[in-house]
């Protein structure tokens, strides 16, 4: 049986008429500039924290990063591991980043390069498999972002609420959707199984998880974003640049 | 009443070409339809499928401005016909006659999938929420634009170690069937070659049926594959207390 197709051997790149290639060219510059700045901030070592509020990227569990100082290397690197590896294998995050970064393909019905393709069955993209564990490390990472969100009402002077603050609850629900909206969560509450019938309190939770779930590339890219501010904001008033807002 | 120059593939196994062909068309008409007027006035020759015109029996599939689609279901108001409409067939199958293709690899590759398969002596009540996920996928008319977008046989012609879309949307009608017992984790792992897709999501883009492909049939199988090849510590607990499919039961339905 001929499956060769006889068009699909033209020099084509596509006939899209739309603006195919604005896509993953802004995921690929926002995700790229939140890279180098990760990375700076990471190596930083200073400036993560101003007065109750504490950077998401050094918030580590048990102790904190001022506590560390002792260490040969940045304290981030003790936990920035874990939200890289989860985003990393997230399912919506694979599609952007082999659209912007690998062109597999760059859009739909887009041509893409010549070369050999082995998907995610070959490493290093047969481990987007572990996505599963990164979630599991990633729920425990974000019980210290609550608590660090949680610390950001208690300034010196006594009970309040910043800007800071504000931000931080905004980065710790954003993340925590994106967290519980992830599919490996979806499948290992309740997507497994086959009868539903039989198990009504995990199929409720499917349920529920499935309407987030619907929007986890918009948490994926709110968490995202609220995580880069928190830590600018944050940096910020440690500079002395900026002056906190207080509400109360 | 304008004037709209489209560029239609003429051509065969052989190879072809675009030609021009410039119709009067009339408000409310779909791609289809300018097809036919090009048949009727132009071209008697020109080869292409269709059945019901409704976009419900998955016949005239093809490609408009390079997005394919249904040519029944493609409104002209939708396009920009200031320009040229460039026509053709699905890129991924080889071309029988101008916009007919030959789709028959996706019936070959479904072989590979085990059939239903129920326990021996089953009770065939069914509860709706056992059942939802699973009347999602029978939506699918087979039109097989999914499979003609999918990049891994549309790119990198990959029709031997990969079954396409469309048939993990099978698959996932059976797996999750609440009455089958079947395992078909190794098919969907090996000779079905789930872990060539990357998710990139074009065959849910370009669904008539809106079948939610990748979030409810591909990443759920995904993760079923997970669960068998890929994470000892689940792997570790179901030997300890047993596997929901039940391969004795399976092997005594094959029987």
């Amino acid at each position: 049986m001929s499956t060769k197709p006889v068009i699909g051997t033209d020099k084509r790149l596509t006939e899209r008429q739309d603006l195919w290639w604005l896509e993953p060219l802004l995921v690929a510059v926002v995700l790229t500039s939140f890279v180098i700045y990760t990375i700076w901030a990471v190596l930083q070592r200073s400036d993560f924290h101003f007065g109750p509020y504490t950077s998401p990227f050094y918030s580590i569990p048990f102790t904190s990063a001022e506590k560390l100082e002792w260490l040969p290397f940045s304290p981030a690197f003790l936990v920035i591991w874990i939200p890289i590896g989860f985003r990393a294998t997230c399912y919506y995050f694979r599609r952007n980043m082999y659209r912007a970064f690998f062109w597999d393909p760059p859009a739909c019905w887009v041509a893409e390069p010549k070369r050999s393709y082995s998907g995610e069955r070959k490493f290093p993209f047969v481990l987007n498999n572990l996505h599963r564990y990164f979630w599991y490390l990633a729920v425990f990472a974000l019980f210290f972002h609550i608590y660090e969100a949680g610390k950001a009402f208690f300034f010196e002077d006594g009970f309040g609420m910043g800007l800071g603050t504000l931000i931080m609850l905004l980065d710790v629900t954003f993340l925590s959707l994106y967290i519980f909206s992830c599919h490996s969560w979806r499948h290992l509450a309740g997507g497994c199984l086959n009868c539903f019938s039989k198990h009504k309190g995990r199929y409720t939770l499917w349920q529920r998880i499935s309407q987030l779930n619907e929007q986890h590339g918009l948490w994926f890219w709110l968490s995202l974003m609220t995580v880069w501010v928190t830590d600018i904001y944050i940096r910020l008033l440690s500079k002395g640049i900026l002056t906190d807002v207080r509400f109360f | 009443m304008s004037t709209v120059t489209f560029k239609v593939f003429r051509g065969d196994q052989n190879g072809g070409e675009l030609q021009d062909y410039t119709v009067e068309v009339q408000e409310g008409m779909v791609v289809l339809d300018v097809i036919h007027k090009i048949q009727a006035e132009q071209a008697p020759d020109l080869a292409v499928r269709w059945n019901c015109k409704a976009g419900k029996c998955g016949s005239c599939g093809a490609e408009v401005n390079g997005k394919p689609t249904l040519m029944c279901m493609t409104r002209l108001d939708t396009i920009d016909t200031s320009k040229p409409v460039t026509v053709r067939p699905m890129k991924t199958f080889p071309v029988i006659r101008d916009l007919a293709t030959d789709v028959k690899w996706n019936y070959e590759a479904n072989k590979k999938i085990k059939p239903f398969a129920p326990a021996p002596n089953t009770n065939w009540v069914m509860f709706q929420e056992d059942v939802d996920r699973v009347q999602e996928f029978r939506k699918c008319i087979e039109c097989f634009l999914c499979q003609n977008t999918c990049h891994v046989l549309r790119e990198h012609g990959e029709k031997t170690g990969f079954i396409g879309p469309r048939l993990l949307v099978r698959t996932a009608s059976l797996e999750m069937h609440p009455l089958d017992v079947e395992n078909r984790l190794d098919m969907l792992k090996n000779e079905g070659g789930i872990g060539y897709c990357n998710i990139t999501k074009c065959c849910t883009e370009v669904c008539p049926e809106h079948i939610h492909i990748t979030d409810n049939a591909i990443i759920p199988l995904k993760e079923r594959v997970v669960d068998e090849y890929y994470d000892p510590v689940l792997r570790f607990f179901r030997r300890l207390f047993g596997s929901k499919k039940r391969p004795e039961l399976s092997q005594a339905a094959d029987d």
